[in-house]
């Protein structure tokens, strides 16, 4: 038996939430004496691919196949069955994004098997399956138990802590895997993609400086792309700010925009109605610059500067420069 | 063209989440319901579609009597009919295998719901129902244009949007800006009571699934607050004290 992990790459690297979906795989393998195996698709480096090793993996199936560069969820979750039927795999491990979720119910239903997504915590196994999830928008949690022979898990950010110093120094196997692909799951034809590929994708930042209605208009953005900038994080905003097209659609945090899950969240002229707060609840330390001392976010915030964002930002990012 | 929509019945976004019996159950006391954020907007552009090309919109739900104001809603809205599944929809696999029953019989072109529920949050219901129905799904649908038998999609992807062309039929998960909610007309509100609302008994499927106990997350300590004067110390404190940095 073997826990075997679907992983995404971007431009050849496994992304920063699969490593971490590698190593909650790998625990897991650890746990339950079998082997952690990734899935990697499409074209990827054999050097980035080795690095799961380094996260516990000990072998990674490769299927290169140029039909698989593009995202397709139904060919994923084919290729996906594929290598749990080849490997034995009874506990399936993907990384919460709109295509590990797509994945991950494609190959359930495929497979008769629970799918539990929004997972934070390592299971608990003990002659029963049990898990902990995010629910209510980060409000709560629940504990549910997986009664089915193949378990699938989407498990969000921080759901375990790697410790970059105490990782193996033992890279991966790499197997290529051939998988059977069917031509009905690529009928569709893909147009136009636009991809911002130079900024840093706010589900994978560390770090986000985020901006609401308080930042007074577009072209005062320069302050807070200058701290993202000095500090190497990805920037957001608020729904009015999407609304208003200040910023683009993809940046908007939020109940109805990306749930972020940072180390650091930086939220500047935010004010923090709740259905923003719903966004960013996932994050493990939040910093609020706001005029107004009565704000909402203040409640929900970890450190709280009361003033004006335009005379504090660059205060803050001449700070994160001096720390380089 | 027949269109399904799929509706969740949810706290409202500014509803305060506790539990009762032991941390078992939802406390539903003064809790307003409504249909998900995301499925409102799935419906507002199912009804378009269906006044555009004309056709039918069916509007589906899996779960208890207590969400039949918001069924009713829906077709105040411009849902045609509506099928209720009488049940307690607490796991993603058995909810889409009653979506998928009800889509086998009836044969819709689209089939639409949110991207995700605001309770759960799992965003999986889509591609389960499309995998169990065969035909492909696609998530988070920002924009949904017909033409012919052919859907066209903008869908947001990773720090951006992909434009795609697929043949219907089709399960989609939808989110803004698809369209603009829909407020209902006195005129709805009025026509919708007689508007056929059938309740079914789900067909059974095995538990994948089963929640347990319920919690709140940890209490979060007060906020340090720093004088604006100082706020350069922020960096340091945050690489010192908070140590995330």
């Amino acid at each position: 038996m073997s826990v075997l992990i679907f992983v995404e790459t971007d431009n050849g690297s496994i992304k920063k939430t699969s490593l971490e979906a590698i190593a909650y795989g790998a625990k897991i393998a650890e746990k339950t004496g079998g082997n952690a195996v990734v899935l990697a698709l499409g074209a990827a480096d054999s050097a980035e691919l080795e690095k799961a090793g380094f996260y516990g993996a000990n072998k990674v199936l490769h299927a290169a196949d140029e039909k698989l560069a593009h995202e397709n969820s139904m060919a994923y979750a084919d290729v996906l069955a594929q290598a749990i039927a080849q490997e034995n795999s009874k506990i399936i491990i993907l990384s919460k994004s709109g295509l590990g979720d797509a994945v991950a119910a494609r190959a359930a239903a495929k497979l008769k098997a629970g799918i539990v997504s929004g997972v934070t915590e390592l299971p608990v196994i003990n002659g029963t399956f049990k898990v902990t999830r995010s629910i209510y928008t980060g409000k709560a949690f629940t504990t549910t138990e997986i009664k089915s022979d193949i378990k699938i898990l989407v498990v969000k950010k921080n759901a375990i802590e790697i410790d970059e110093s105490q990782l193996s120094t033992s890279t991966a196997i790499i197997e290529s895997f051939t998988p059977t692909l069917r031509d009905t799951d690529f009928t569709a034809t893909v147009g136009n993609i636009e991809k911002a590929s130079s900024e840093l994708s706010l589900t994978e930042a560390d770090i986000i400086v985020s901006g609401g209605r308080g930042m007074k208009g577009p072209e005062h953005w320069q302050p807070l792309l200058d701290l993202a900038s000095a500090l190497g994080a990805a920037t957001g905003c608020s729904k009015p700010v999407s609304d208003l097209d200040w910023r683009p659609h993809h940046e908007h945090i939020g109940q109805t925009g990306i749930k972020v899950a940072p180390d650091i969240y930086i939220a500047c002229g935010i004010s923090g109605a709740i259905q923003h707060l719903a966004g960013v609840n996932g994050a493990k330390c939040i910093v609020v610059i706001n005029k107004d001392p009565e704000a909402p976010f203040f409640k929900a915030a970890d450190y709280g500067i009361v003033g004006d964002v335009f005379e504090i930002l660059p205060k803050l990012t001449q700070a994160a420069k001096n720390l380089k | 063209m027949k269109i399904l929509v799929c509706i969740t019945s949810v706290p409202d976004t500014t509803a305060k989440i506790s539990f009762t019996d032991n941390d078992s159950k939802l406390n539903k006391n003064g809790i307003q319901y409504i249909i998900g954020p995301y499925d409102d907007y799935a419906l507002a552009r199912g009804v378009e579609l269906k006044e555009q090309f004309s056709g039918t919109v069916t509007v589906i739900h899996v779960g208890g009597p207590e969400a039949d104001p918001q069924i009713r809603k829906a077709l105040a809205i411009g849902a045609d009919d509506a099928i209720r599944i009488n049940c307690d929809p607490v796991d993603s696999y058995f909810t889409a295998s009653q979506i998928a029953h009800v889509a086998r019989e009836n044969k819709y072109d689209l089939i639409l719901m949110g991207r995700e529920s605001i309770d759960f949050n799992s965003g999986v219901v889509h591609g389960l129902v499309g995998e169990m129905l065969g035909i492909p799904s696609y998530s988070p649908v920002m924009k949904l244009d017909i033409d012919g038998n052919t859907a066209k999609i903008d869908r947001e992807i990773d720090g951006g949007k992909e434009s795609l062309s697929a043949a219907l039929p089709l399960v989609l998960g939808c989110q803004e800006p698809i369209s603009e909610w829909k407020i209902p007309n006195m005129r709805g509100i009025m026509t919708a009571r007689t508007k056929p609302l059938i309740v079914q008994e789900p067909v059974s499927e095995e538990e994948m699934t089963v929640p347990e106990k319920y919690s709140l997350p940890a209490p979060k300590g007060a906020c340090k607050m720093i004088p604006a004067s100082e706020a350069e110390t922020l960096i340091r404190l945050l690489q010192t004290e908070a140590k995330v940095l």
